[in-house]
């Protein structure tokens, strides 16, 4: 495979960049494999990557059945940051963070990982105390995390609405400086491109319908379109769809399904360099690098797997944007989305066995976890090939929800995002 | 944008005066006390969530404040019947195969 370089650009301009390699190959399935990864999306191909990489194991399929990154990694609004309240949480996100920190460089592939900040802001005394608590959390974790007053927000974001004569004033907010957003698409592309070169097989339009199982134990998956393909480990990196896979292995998950959207206006020049979320309006904003702005609704409260919601759902998210935001009330908007997100009782991701053996799940990331993929990847590499939970996995199997150790992130994680 | 028709009002009314509020007909243990572990966490947590038809509970918040149930496809959203709480459902997943 050839290697990503500013010189390989200035060749490649010579033959009017005509003569690219393909960035990974198209391989029919063996019969067998060693690892089965269900899922395509930016969690599946990190998965792959750091099981070839770090655990050598190579004999790998990534079954995804649409295209790669076609699921919620393309269909988010990018933030990353890893300012969570609770320990194992927070040491999960940071654990993404530092891999983000190397991601391009480690894969040959710039995911235009931008540490541009984020602001989450408090409108509220209690919303203040929340955010005292929880950046104080932070620090003694190691994480960069501050508390804002109202004028240090207003320094940073001079067009947002800061007077004291709003409906929800702003009073502060927590401010991650190495907090920021990436290029969702490139991410999946790096991680696949990555992944192929270490001789994993990535096989699109390849649709997992059931989980095969003997005495207890998975064996394989059955695909629509390439008939059976036995492995010796399975791990489900499906989101949104991860109930139905788990029904075909014969249990439920602690999950809901919900539609989540986005929209993104006509390319602006440059406005806002910066993220800025807010839990209690509802509504978090940035702008990407061509321009437009990107935003992100809340979920719809019923379960869909439709990847659309309802329109009055992204009303109330422009509500509370154009209330911050007065000089953004005549931007057009452009596209409008949704994802499936795989919504758990916590707000924290499974990581987990299940009770199917040889059988691992990892999901329930639900609105955030983009965030998390090179994190998410890196551990749940490490237990599909371990068989069991790596360290920082382990606070977050499944059955926390039999014995009641909840990890309840619904503070942090309170907005969408 | 769903138009779902209350069986109290028996009106059709706008989505923004409903909350959807998960699965339906989750029958509380007789006997929390004498539960397993996992059968609390399984009655509080573990939900069928399918891709298909899915019986849930709403409740009409703007409007007569009661809880209801509907069937509908999670997939193309089409909402199939809407029942009062006691009722069961007409149209279930069996069926529809
Ligand atoms: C609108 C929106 C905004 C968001 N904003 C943010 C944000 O700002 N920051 C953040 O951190 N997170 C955000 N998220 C959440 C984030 O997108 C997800 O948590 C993350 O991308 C999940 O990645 P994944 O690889 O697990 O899932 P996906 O990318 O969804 O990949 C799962 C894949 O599994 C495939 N699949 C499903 N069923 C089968 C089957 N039966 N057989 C084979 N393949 C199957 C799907 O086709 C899909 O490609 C947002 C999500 C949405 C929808
Ligand atoms: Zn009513």
């Amino acid at each position: 495979m050839e290697k990503y370089s500013g010189f390989g650009l200035l060749k490649h301009a010579l033959s009017y960049h005509e003569n690219w390699q393909r960035a990974w190959r198209n391989p029919t399935p063996k019969k067998k494999y060693d690892v089965v990864i269900v899922g395509g999306g930016g969690h599946g191909l990190a998965t792959a990557y750091y099981l070839a990489k770090e655990h050598h194991i190579t004999n790998i399929a990534v079954v995804e059945k649409g295209y790669l990154g076609g699921g919620n990694t393309a269909r988010n609004t990018t933030i990353v940051r890893s300012n969570y309240l609770w320990d194992e949480s927070s040491h999960l996100y940071e654990h993404a963070m530092k891999l983000w920190e190397g991601l391009s460089q480690d894969l040959n592939y710039n995911v235009m990982f931008s540490q541009r900040g984020v602001l989450n802001l408090g409108h509220t005394l209690q919303d203040m105390r929340d955010i005292q608590r929880r950046v104080s959390a932070n620090r003694l974790n190691g994480i960069d995390s501050e508390v804002l007053d109202t004028q240090q927000v207003a320094d940073i974001v001079p067009i947002m609405d800061c007077s004291p004569n709003t409906r929800y004033p702003v009073l502060g907010a927590s401010w991650q400086p190495r907090a920021g957003v990436a290029r969702h698409d490139a991410v999946a592309w790096g991680y696949a491109r990555a992944a192929d070169q270490l001789g994993v097989d990535l096989i699109q339009q390849c649709e997992v319908v059931d989980i095969l199982t003997e005495d207890g134990a998975a064996v394989g998956v059955e695909t629509r379109q390439h008939g059976t393909i036995k492995a010796d480990r399975i791990g489900c990196v499906v989101a949104g769809n991860s109930s139905v896979l788990a029904k075909m292995a014969g249990f439920n998950l602690p999950l809901e399904s919900h539609p989540l959207q986005a929209l993104v206006s006509e390319p602006i020049k440059p406005i806002l360099d910066t993220v800025v979320m807010s839990n209690h309006v509802h509504g978090y904003v940035s702008q990407s690098d061509k321009g437009d702005l990107v935003i992100g609704a809340g979920i719809d409260g019923y379960n869909g797997y439709g990847q659309r919601g309802s329109y009055g759902t992204i009303e109330h998210t422009i509500q509370a944007i154009v209330e911050l935001f007065p000089i953004f009330s005549r931007v057009r908007m452009n596209r409008q989305w949704g994802g499936i997100v795989d919504t758990c009782p916590d707000a924290c991701p499974i990581i987990s066995d299940t009770p199917v053996e040889n059988l691992f799940f990892n999901c329930g990331w639900g609105t955030g976890g983009f965030k998390a993929t090179p994190g998410s990847g890196h551990v749940f590499a490490a237990t599909l090939a371990k068989g069991e939970a790596h360290e920082l996995a382990r606070p977050f199997s499944m059955f926390r929800f039999h014995d009641g150790a909840l990890i309840d992130e619904h503070g942090a994680a309170g907005v969408a995002h | 944008m769903f138009s779902i028709y209350c069986p109290y009002c028996e009106e059709h009314r706008e989505e923004e005066e409903f909350h959807a509020k998960g699965q339906a007909h989750i029958a509380r243990p007789r006997d929390p006390e004498s539960c397993s572990d996992k059968e609390w966490g399984e009655y509080l947590y573990f939900r069928d969530n399918p891709r298909g038809l899915h019986h849930e509970l709403w409740v009409h918040a703007a409007g007569c404040r009661k809880f209801f149930n509907i069937t509908r496809d999670t997939q193309n959203y089409e909402i199939k019947e809407t029942y009062k709480i006691e009722a069961e459902p007409r149209i279930t997943a069996t069926q529809a195969q």
